[in-house]
């Protein structure tokens, strides 16, 4: 499988990645090398074989439901490019 | 006493700060004029000094009373991509050039309740994405090393580079390091210096930059197999705020160097064979065979049939994690944000201004793979194919081996420059490598030799999961064996 020019600019828009008309063939041409690289997994058998989802046998553990956290809204806020008292603020989004 | 501190060992300054023959703030001194002189090699972001003497007083103030704990006054380097409540952490990356983090990685804070000093924060690929430090957007990190009678400058290896090198150069006793497809292991071989991944969940993630969830893995970098060991004992342990961390007892994994491997089976894969070896590869690999042989290990030939699949499955399954992991960087709630026409051309912008080129290729890659119409041909075959590699080292583990030994990487450094512009080539370095993380298991880089060209050549040991202990036994063995690996002297300086 192979991306064509229209394909890069989708995944660039799902990936809210602004992408610049120039650097979109280069950037074509960069996926598609990749995608061939990976088109080796082809030729396995995955006939009956369960796709990978944990590594270590793990079961998910249960803790008391207790407040552990919390009362850090000045933490939460610090590293936001604009705040307003503990709200993160974005451009209008809703005219 | 010898004169220059940082020329002892982690286990050595160790001793001799609880015999009080040395201060930590002396050594943390010695380290801090080290690290100002090798300013050229790039390998620290950022230095943190006054922390640094205030730590090392308060540690001389606990050796004198007899209170030291396991680290008491050793002064360390982070890697870039551990939270370090207070101090800047960048991954590597513009879009957290400014982001202070409020909160500490359990990694870390383990560190520091051991007593450790910290020095400063390491460079390393931008999100760990690299395999030679030269996708960080704080510039590449020089290795120490050099080929004789050239000044061309080599890479460290990647992602953790700064680690290695500041490790490699004396510029810190140990280092944290991350290792998601090889980036603790391939720039420890590069390096000469010792590298531990361990088994998925040895240790916990929290407050560790999130690349690829299901792989990454906390580890050291050290100068040798006893201060990798002793770093492993205060890294390791359960952790409630990571859901994958696990709660077993953590070993002293120092007693384990120095341990016989006689009767130890160790199995040589034959697929690690791959075309186009160089010799001195191949040449590596049968000596570090011969030196566990004489050590009283059982050699025997295995085969891990899906080996030469690892390599394409991880090039899906770590972008796909990634894509999802980097969908945080919007410019809303932290780090860089470039204003738009509205907030869909604000996050597009911040975006593409925030992230490298090879960080925005892997997020592309992961965002396609995950796509509507693709994710069952991409996504869920690489999986499978992932599950057919765990099995594979499960045979290989049933059938009685105790651990893997395989060369590190598929040649030593190379310049820097030299492979930038051709991902797949920069990706084949983590051939060896990136098995280990698809299947989640242990493994370490050791110091096998040096090459034609005088440059650090690795061997690399597989074990079972969580037999961390049987690796630093048998890494230990190969580093007796091998001969001493001389650090490479301070031309930098100059």
């Amino acid at each position: 499988m192979s991306v064509d020019l229209p394909t890069v600019r989708r995944i660039a828009t799902l990936a809210r990645i602004a992408l610049p008309e120039q650097e979109a063939s280069h950037l074509q041409g960069e996926i598609n090398a990749i995608l061939s690289f990976v088109a080796e997994l082809d030729e396995v058998d995955v006939a009956d074989v369960e796709p990978m989802t944990s590594v270590i046998p793990a079961r998910m553990r249960l803790r008391p439901d207790t407040v552990t956290d919390g009362e850090i809204a000045d933490d939460i806020v610090t590293n936001a490019p604009a705040t307003e008292d503990h709200y993160f603020v974005v451009p209008k989004v809703i005219e | 006493m010898t004169d220059d501190p940082t020329r002892l060992t982690l286990a050595e300054a160790r001793d001799a700060l609880a015999a009080r023959s040395l201060s930590s703030l002396d050594l943390t001194n010695a380290y801090l004029a080290a690290i100002e002189t090798a300013r050229p090699l790039n390998g620290f972001l950022k230095q943190t000094p006054e922390l640094a003497r205030a730590m090392a007083g308060k540690a001389d103030q606990k050796l004198a009373r007899g209170e030291g704990g396991p680290l008491e006054g050793i002064p360390l380097g982070i890697k870039d991509l551990y939270c370090t409540k207070g101090v800047t952490t960048t991954a590597g990356s513009r879009i957290l050039e400014n982001f202070v983090p409020t909160y500490e990685s359990t990694v870390s804070s383990q560190l520091w309740r051991d007593g450790a000093v910290m020095l400063g924060k390491l460079n390393l690929d931008e999100f760990a994405m690299g395999s030679s430090n030269e996708t960080s957007a704080f510039g590449p990190v020089v290795s120490p090393w050099r080929k004789p009678g050239s000044n061309a400058s080599l890479v460290p290896g990647g992602s953790s580079g700064g680690s290695a090198a500041a490790v490699a150069a004396r510029l810190c006793l140990g280092a944290t390091a991350t290792d998601t497809g090889g980036s603790i292991r391939q720039p420890a071989a590069f390096t000469g210096t010792v590298g531990i991944k361990p088994t998925y969940g040895r240790c916990s993630r929290y407050g560790i930059v999130a690349f690829a969830s299901s792989l990454d893995q906390a580890g050291p970098i050290a100068r040798n197999v006893r201060d990798a060991a002793i770093l492993m004992t205060s890294m390791a342990g359960y952790d409630p705020k990571d859901a994958t961390s696990v709660d077993l007892p953590v070993p002293r994994y120092e007693a384990a160097v120095g341990a016989s491997v006689r009767g130890k089976i160790i199995g040589i894969p034959k697929e690690y064979r791959i075309a186009g070896m160089p010799a001195e590869i191949e040449a590596l690999w049968h000596q570090g065979i011969e030196w566990l042989r004489d050590a009283g290990a059982r050699i025997v030939d295995v085969s891990l049939p899906h080996t030469k699949y690892a390599l394409p499955a991880y090039y899906i399954v770590a972008p796909a994690e990634a894509s999802s992991n980097l969908a945080r960087y919007d410019g809303v709630r932290y780090g860089l944000r470039v204003p738009g026409r509205d907030i869909g051309d604000m996050y597009g912008q911040t975006r593409a201004a925030g992230f490298g080129a090879e960080v925005r290729r892997r997020v592309m890659i992961g965002t396609y793979v995950l796509s509507a119409g693709y994710y069952d041909a991409y996504y869920v075959r690489a999986q499978k194919v992932r599950t057919l590699i765990k099995q594979d080292f499960e045979t290989v583990y049933a059938s009685g081996v105790d651990a893997l030994l395989t060369p590190a990487t598929p040649s030593a450094a190379f310049a820097i420059g030299e492979k930038e512009n051709d991902p797949v080539s920069m990706y084949l370095n983590d051939v060896f490598t990136v098995t280990v993380n698809m299947a989640g298991l242990p493994g370490i880089a050791v110091p096998g030799g040096l090459s034609d060209d005088k440059l650090p050549l690795g061997l690399q040991l597989i074990g079972r999961p969580f037999e961390e202990e049987t690796l630093f036994s048998l890494a230990a063995a190969i580093e007796q064996a091998a001969p001493k690996m001389e650090l490479p002297e301070p031309w930098w300086a100059a």
